[in-house]
């Protein structure tokens, strides 16, 4: 095909037809057609346009459907089981399932998080992730820390930062003792960006239900 | 008539309705420069066959493969166990996947090396990283297809690195995961991504890159001496060819196939003796007893993501990869013309031996990862019977302190143990029992304090275990205030005072 492919050669440049073609403009009857023509096509590449736009604004919204999300304040309440499975002064990692998992998570939407006991109304409770890059930490009772596998980083026991990468302490969902239960608010993986839905204030917001006012929730 | 009659005869009714044959025999033809028919030349044929390994095999994984969050793991395990050569498809997929990444980066620096880049293949090469890139792409939602634990924890790490972007993190995060959290969503979107979108762009791309190929020549045997410029190259190429010039198939192409059939060779060898990658445990997150790892290809970048200081993690993760793709893709733009030949591109050779040496230093990293804690040391590492050997009981005390308060995950003895802090065989010569004790007790230097894990008997008793850590029982470390203040004291004062304990007469 060498013969059909120029090798970029100067004698072959593949814009000199057009150029032909505006050095002698159309003189006879043809012209008039040409330039109703020229202007259809025109209009037909405008009407086009507006067509593609009207397409390309629901499919565009579609697309970028789960950021557009208004998810300040997404998520919901689930309960991590009676408070005498967190004795006071130790951290157990608790199991939930996600509030928003939908039909299709399977086991993804399930969810761990560790519960501190702090005393018998003060909990904190961390997200697994390493606020690192969000590999699962792990709790060891003996030296009272967190560490991640990933790339080392260790938190002592109240979620603070001790070292490596990351940049600060643990992140922490907003909980709340009902009755006899620890109910926490979850949704958003958590994540530098995201944690704020989890925990907006950066301190974790107390919140002790009296015992007077069992939510039904909670039993769920 | 003959069956080659009749077989000219269809040939001919067909050629004369399509119009493709000729045209195709006449470009795969075409002449090209003899000396560029080498075996350095073979590598970008070898990629697009493996692209067309991994069209096939994809395709007919997709068979089998259920993209749901539900059910993906477990297609797997039908596809390994159950199906018929199921397995074996996944291997040659696997296999193929990092024998093309490998193959691309080889051509890339081959490229790189015999400045083929230069005028006026400029915008081929700009489309090669393009491409470069759709492959990376397609090796990381590859991982992502293979739902298990490193792929959940994968997508982690992925949606922690998007989440630092400023100001829109969080809704980057969406995006990326398909919704509030990793799950089908996000296998669904990361399917399409790795089926259709990257693999359309993909083939796309090695189309107009082939094209360009064909346009301009493949580029002939770089001379030390011979300048590209962009007035006289494209004549010199064209009389190179002229005189020199030897059909490309067959008389340079038998190299191409020659090599492509031992690539493919080797990645059935390898799907067929070492079988196909994982998958690993199921993508649980409540199992956190794991250890995420990415694929090969990858480990570079979590290796380096260890030693980045916390203060310019960030702009470091969001800035460097724009700028070094920008640079590659602004390479052939600012060096256009000039040298090709190696020996007279001294930096060309150097960045190139720096970039690969770096490469290959931090993925060997990252297959030992020695910044991770060990995160059973402490219940299995053992101490040597030797550093027990005539030790009072206040410092067996102190080698069980040190193994109960998990020291061993991050430093080791006698080699077993971590290495994400110094090794204690010798840490009495190097630090004195009053900064060993402040060492533990208030951590720094990437280490936790330990003041709130330790009682004061339990570091008086690790200190002076660690004391007795001298190597081939050279002087321990001491300070030399000290023997001014205890000139008479052969060792610096006990934490408990004797004096104190006498029963009052």
């Amino acid at each position: 095909m060498t013969g059909q492919i120029p090798h970029g050669s100067n004698q072959q440049h593949p814009d000199s037809p057009a150029e032909a073609v505006e050095a002698q403009p159309p003189i006879n009857a043809e012209s008039a057609h040409h330039s109703r023509r020229a202007f259809l096509f025109k209009l037909s590449v405008a009407f086009n346009a507006v067509v593609g736009i009207a397409l390309a604004v629901p499919l565009v919204e579609y697309f970028l459907g789960p950021s557009m999300r208004k998810s300040s304040d997404t998520g919901g309440w689930v309960p991590l089981g009676p408070l005498d499975n967190f004795p006071v002064g130790q951290t157990r990692l608790a199991e939930f399932r996600n509030p928003l998992a939908t039909f299709d998570d399977g086991e993804t939407a399930n969810t761990s998080a560790w519960v501190r006991r702090v005393s018998a109304q003060q909990f904190q409770v961390f997200a697994v992730n390493c606020a690192h890059l969000g590999c699962p930490v792990r709790w060891f009772p003996e030296s009272r820390l967190f560490l991640c596998p990933c790339h080392g980083g260790a938190y002592y026991e109240d979620g603070a930062r001790a070292s490596g990468p990351p940049e600060r302490g643990l992140f922490e969902y907003r909980y709340r003792v009902d009755g006899t239960s620890l109910i926490i608010h979850a949704g958003d993986m958590p994540t530098l960006a995201t944690q704020a839905r989890c925990n907006p204030k950066q301190q974790p917001l107390v919140v002790i239900q009296s015992t007077q006012t069992p939510r039904s929730e909670a039993d769920a | 008539m003959s069956l080659k009659g009749q077989s000219t005869k269809v040939y001919d009714w067909v050629e004369r309705r399509l119009g493709l044959f000729k045209p195709a025999w006449t470009a795969a033809s075409h002449p090209t420069p003899a000396n560029n028919a080498s075996w350095w030349y073979v590598f970008g044929s070898a990629a697009t066959v493996l692209l067309m390994l991994q069209v096939v095999t994809g395709i007919l994984l997709a068979f089998v493969y259920s993209p749901s969050a539900n059910e993906a793991w477990s297609s797997l395990g039908l596809l390994n166990r159950a199906i018929p050569l199921g397995w074996y498809l996944r291997a040659l997929h696997g296999w193929g996947s990092d024998f093309m990444v490998a193959i691309v980066l080889i051509h890339l620096a081959q490229v790189f090396l015999f400045g083929a880049y230069k005028f006026p293949r400029e915008l081929t090469w700009i489309v090669g990283v393009l491409l470069l890139l759709l492959t990376l792409g397609m090796a990381f939602t590859g991982q992502v297809m293979r739902f298990d634990q490193d792929a959940y924890w994968g997508l982690g790490i992925g949606a922690s690195i998007v989440s630092r972007v400023p100001w829109i993190g969080g809704p980057l995060v969406h995006l990326l995961l398909g919704g509030p959290i990793i799950g089908g969503a996000t296998l669904s979107r990361f399917f399409a991504l790795h089926v259709f979108i990257l693999p359309g762009l993909l083939l796309a791309g090695v189309g107009m890159h082939i094209w360009m190929t064909l346009y301009h020549g493949v580029s002939d045997w770089p001379m030390p001496g011979r300048i590209v410029r962009k007035s006289t190259y494209e004549r010199e190429y064209h009389e190179l060819t002229q005189e020199t010039g030897i059909p490309f198939v067959p008389d340079a192409a038998w190299k191409d196939a020659v090599f492509a059939a031992a690539t493919i060779l080797a990645v059935m060898a390898c799907a067929f003796f070492f079988g196909p990658f994982g998958p690993t445990g199921t993508p649980d997150p409540t199992i956190i007893q794991t250890v995420p790892k990415p694929d090969f290809f990858f480990l570079w970048i979590y290796a380096l993501l260890a030693f980045l200081p916390p203060a310019i993690e960030t702009p470091f993760m969001l800035v460097v990869p724009v700028l070094v793709i920008a640079a590659m893709l602004v390479l052939p733009l600012v060096a256009s013309e000039g040298e090709r030949h190696w020996a007279r591109r001294p930096i060309a050779v150097l960045s190139l031996s720096v970039i690969a040496v770096t490469l290959a230093i931090f993925t060997h990293l990252g297959t030992y990862t020695p910044w991770s804690p060990v995160m059973d040391a402490w219940s299995s590492a053992p101490i040597a019977p030797a550093l027990l050997h005539n030790r009072t009981p206040l410092e067996r005390q102190g080698a069980l302190v040190l193994e109960d308060k998990q020291c061993r995950d991050c430093h080791s003895i006698g080699g077993s143990g971590g290495q994400r802090g110094p090794a204690l065989d010798t840490i009495a010569i190097r630090m004195t029992q009053d900064q060993i004790i402040r060492q533990v007790l208030q951590g720094g230097g990437n280490m936790p304090a330990y003041g709130n894990a330790l009682s004061p008997a339990e570091t008086s008793a690790l200190m002076h275990f660690l004391m007795t850590l001298r190597g081939n029982d050279m002087a321990p470390a001491v300070d030399a205030s000290r023997k001014l203040t205890n000139s008479d004291h052969a060792q610096p004062p006990m934490p408990a005072a004797p004096e104190r304990c006498t029963i009052a007469q």
